[in-house]
């Protein structure tokens, strides 16, 4: 069991050391040029470009305008009558770590236990899941992969911090290939004061008085701090000489780019209760805080304006929380928080429904944000959000190729991807639903 | 939560519920039915018709609840209310072929032959879904049991009449139902009672037997009461009469065409099994529903005459949902299946018209056939399409009216007509909005001055309690659909930690 337990320890530590994002871009690469021509390139900063020419090398962007001179040799794509946009970023996901909600062998997205800042989704997520291709063909080119983040397969856990999230490309052989981010934000599920819970034993809801709850509220809240603290001070005397003496811990060693206001943390919260609760105490702990959900973010618009705190909405086709709240409450949302200065980026929190991402865009969008907005939700915000605005979200020169090359508006339900770009890289639209199109499509009539 | 069986429930979700159930009820029970004029005229819209083409610039004209003209002018009354639709699109309001709102319940799952209950005995008219769906263009829908038996309960469709009485709901004349369900659901593979022994079926075959067993009893249960009814017919007297049951007389009225069946499914095998045993016992399967896998069978399909309802995208919730794909309506179109994109779900119900949308996306059918899978098919599959589900004379003023082509992500709903009633519209929605926060706030007032006023009330202990007096009794929160659909939205996020897998409903 020890044997076990400490070979687990150190395979953990070989993971975590060896593993960061440079390894991406040392990676084998395409020394392909591709030029994208006659296109309408909405590049995301600036105005769109009529029959323009997006040029391409080695994964990167090296030009894009009209008139533009294409290299010697450049692979060229025609795209008269079609458009180009960034790809789309879903921000949070459980790509590559659930593959069928319903069965538990398929599923890494949410470790048993509380407290496991240590585990990487990047470790897990199966490069062969028929989710990427699936999701892909949406126009989404890259994901955030989140652990502890939710879906139909946590099975109860009550993970508070659930791990780190991972930015990948949705291309690659291998992980390596896919990683944009390794980690990019630290999974945190801000605790609520639940008075009421639901007891599956018994099918009936329980009932527990407010000062209970919020004792098992405050209790969290302190171990939340508690890990926090603990992190702080392991940092300091890591860094420093000092007379304190730590074994090695992954854990708290995970949570000191944390503490070190690196690493942003992923705050899950709905309710603006907890909202509120949630941005108090980042900001006194000084974390950089990213907020996930946010059904209620309207009601806290002006606090998470004024502390700088971005929201990853959860999708607007969902009902509201409450019997009472008109029935268009999370349409408009993105319409509200858009006018009081909130950044959000919107994601589908889900893998199944990830091919839904423009479409609740589109519908924030029919409630009320500008289009612009709604685009820029699924592009270049959630990019500089999980501080990744350098390298993916908009068609400038110096970033990724990650690009969709479409015949309408990306974020209407008809609208075709005819081409689509990852790392410069021509990736194929095939998947696992077209095969089966394509398979029955071509059966013989039945006798 | 969604449907059926996917079956996650959501505490966190419950917990919403409840928290304002009780402040709630005033707002919802003050909720009035809106008063029906008896001529309406809608002016200068692009009709969808669905029938008869498309009407630029056209007119409709209601009377007493009915379609009276439809075309380019239409002979209006001056004192018709006039409905000004200019630029915008009106088309039949949409058929949600398989919902479960309006339910007090979903599951009766504790056998696998439950068709004694009856959802119609359950409405819950105040269910805000109701609203909601009507704000989403739906305007009348197919109330189903959930999916645990392989033979469940008793259906009904309705009319989204929010703010009549229960007994209001039905649509007159519709053919009563019965849900039967196939697969992971029936044979509970995702779901398990600690300590419970498992329940047969637990295989598919298990499935198969049990339907077939229970139309053996009900074949024979007929038998007895047709000779019985013979006999009395030719005048014996004193014969004693078959025992009633309640479970085979549903049973009896499938064989007799009177009660349609509704069987969620999903993969092939199990479809054709339904078909096969369906022509041993002489009874007809009306529609499938869910029927993820029916693209592989579609030919089958269509030779028996059975009707589909699918969902527009859903996929790998489950294993028997990982071929599912989102040409599946298409391809069972081409092969000549009637195909309808259901709901399954309240929130799913509220853009039925995006859904059918992705059909003209993935496969290629046309703007007319995707409006189609909203309509008038689910009008046909429900047998109510004499009523509804086109735009034609003589039918009932159902409509949804559209701010721009319904068949796209940024069409909003601006008014829904039921029996040309108009049970939503936008404006007095967003006009309300300010009253309803008022009532709601000093309702919040008046219960928390309430609770100021007497901080410890003292519980009456039993000690106190006068012989006779009857305790209050403890209300027990409402654990509403137990189902278990896997939300597509709604369920990512921090739910996660108190998602719980159940059995159930998808």
């Amino acid at each position: 069991m020890r044997t076990a337990a400490l070979a687990f320890r150190i395979a953990l530590i070989l993971v975590i050391t060896s593993a960061v994002p440079a390894i991406a871009s040392a990676q084998a690469q395409p020394s392909n040029t591709y030029a994208i021509t006659h296109a309408k390139i909405f590049t995301l900063a600036g105005n769109p470009i009529e029959d323009g020419t997006v040029v391409f090398r080695e994964g990167k962007i090296i030009a894009v305008g009209a008139g533009i001179d294409i290299p010697a040799g450049a692979q060229v794509k025609d795209a008269k009558g079609l458009q180009v946009y960034p790809g789309m970023f879903d921000s949070i996901t459980q790509m590559g770590l659930r593959e069928i909600g319903a069965v538990s062998a398929t599923v890494d997205s949410t470790e048993t236990g509380s407290y496991n800042p240590d585990v990487i989704a990047a470790t897990a997520v199966s490069p062969s899941s028929e989710h990427i291709p699936v999701t892909r063909a949406a126009g989404i080119t890259e994901v955030l992969a989140v652990p502890g983040s939710g879906g139909f397969d946590s099975g109860g856990s009550n993970g508070i911090i659930g791990g780190q999230a991972s930015a990948i490309h949705l291309a690659g052989w291998v992980i390596d290939e896919m990683l944009i981010k390794k980690s990019a934000a630290m999974v945190l599920r801000w605790p609520e004061i639940e008075t009421q819970t639901f007891d599956f034993a018994t099918f009936s809801r329980k009932e527990k008085p407010y000062s209970e709850a919020k004792q098992e509220y405050d209790k969290q809240v302190n171990e939340i701090t508690d890990w926090l603290e603990r992190a702080r001070h392991y940092a300091q005397v890591m860094e420093k000489s000092s007379p304190a003496k730590y074994d090695r811990d992954v854990k708290l060693e995970a949570l000191a780019p944390v503490v070190r206001r690196e690493l942003p943390v992923l705050v899950f919260a709905d309710r603006a209760r907890e909202i509120r609760n949630a941005v108090e105490f980042c900001d006194k702990q000084e974390l950089r805080m990213i907020l996930a959900g946010g059904a209620e973010a309207y009601k806290v618009k002006d606090l998470l304006r004024s502390k700088g705190v971005p929201v990853i909405l959860r999708p607007m086709l969902t009902l509201p929380p409450d019997e009472d709240d008109p029935y268009d409450r999370l349409l408009s949302q993105p319409a509200e928080l858009a006018a009081a200065g909130v950044k959000f980026a919107i994601a589908s929190f889900d893998n199944s429904f990830a091919r839904r991402l423009g479409q609740n865009a589109a519908n924030a969008v029919a409630h009320g944000l500008p289009y612009d907005e709604a685009l820029r939700a699924v592009t270049i915000y959630p990019a500089q959000i999980f501080g990744l605005g350098d390298q993916i979200g908009t068609i400038e020169p110096g970033k990724l190729a990650n690009l969709i090359v479409t015949n309408g508006d990306p974020l209407e339900l008809t609208t075709d991807v005819k081409y689509l770009f990852i790392r410069g890289q021509l990736t194929s639209m095939e998947n696992r639903h077209l095969r089966l199109y394509e398979k029955y499509s071509k059966r013989p009539k039945a006798q | 939560m969604k449907g059926s069986t996917g079956f996650f429930i959501h505490a966190k979700d419950l917990r919403f519920r409840n928290l304002l159930f009780f402040l709630c009820l005033p707002l919802a029970a003050s909720a009035a039915p809106p008063d029906a004029p008896s001529v309406i005229v809608i002016r200068n819209a692009t009709i969808l018709t669905v029938s008869h083409g498309n009407i630029e610039h056209g007119s409709i004209l209601i009377k007493d609840g009915k379609i009276a003209e439809v075309g380019q002018s239409v002979s209006a009354p001056k004192d018709a209310q006039v409905i000004d639709a200019a630029g915008q699109f009106v088309i039949p309001g949409i058929i949600d072929c398989h919902s479960h709102i309006a339910a007090e319940s979903i599951n009766e799952g504790s056998v696998s032959l439950s068709s004694m209950v009856n959802m119609a005995e359950i409405l819950n008219p105040e269910d805000i879904d109701i609203y909601r769906d009507l704000a989403g263009g739906v305007t009348s829908a197919n109330i189903l049991h959930g999916s645990a038996n392989a033979i469940g309960g008793q259906t009904l469709v309705i009319k989204l009449r929010w703010g009549q009485p229960a007994a209001k709901l039905p649509f007159e004349g519709a053919l009563p139902g019965i849900k039967f369900a196939l697969g992971e659901n029936p044979k509970r593979s995702n779901f398990s009672v600690p300590g419970q022994p498992r329940r047969y079926p637990a295989t598919r075959m298990g499935v198969e037997e049990t339907i077939r067993g229970a139309f053996s009893e009900a074949r024979d249960y007929k038998k007895a009461w047709d000779e019985y009814n013979k006999r009395i017919g030719a005048g014996e007297k004193n014969l004693i009469a078959p025992r009633h049951d309640l479970r085979l007389e549903p049973l009896v009225e499938v064989l007799e065409g009177k009660r349609y069946v509704h069987s969620h499914c999903y993969r092939e095998d199990e479809i054709l099994m339904l078909l096969r045993v369906a022509k041993e016992f002489g009874f007809r399967v009306r529609t499938f529903q869910h029927v993820l896998e029916g693209y592989k069978v579609a030919d089958e399909l269509a030779a028996a005459g059975v009707g589909a309802s699918t969902f527009s995208d859903w996929w790998a919730y489950k294993v028997e949902a990982y071929d599912a794909i989102p040409y599946n309506a298409a391809l069972m179109t081409q092969r000549g299946v009637i195909v309808s994109i259901n709901s399954d779900d309240a929130e799913e119900a509220t853009h039925l018209n995006q859904e059918a949308a992705k059909s003209m996306k993935y496969g290629g059918l046309s703007h007319d056939e995707a409006l189609k899978m909203v309509t008038l098919n689910p009008a046909m599959q429900l047998g109510i399409d004499k009523r509804v589900g086109t735009i034609d004379v003589g039918k009932d003023a159902d409509l949804a009216i559209y701010n721009r082509d319904p068949l796209s992500a940024y069409a909003v709903v601006q008014k829904t007509l039921i029996d040309g009633r108009i049970y939503f519209d936008l404006q007095r929605d967003i006009a309300e909005r300010a009253e309803r926060e008022k009532e709601k706030k000093a309702l919040i007032d008046k219960f928390k001055k309430a609770a100021e006023k007497k901080p410890e009330e003292k519980k009456p202990d039993a000690a106190s309690q006068k012989p006779g007096e009857k305790k209050p009794e403890e209300k027990k929160p409402e654990v509403k659909k137990p189902e278990e659909k896997p939300r597509p939205p709604q369920s990512g996020g921090t739910d996660a930690g108190s998602a719980v897998t159940l059995g159930g409903a998808l």
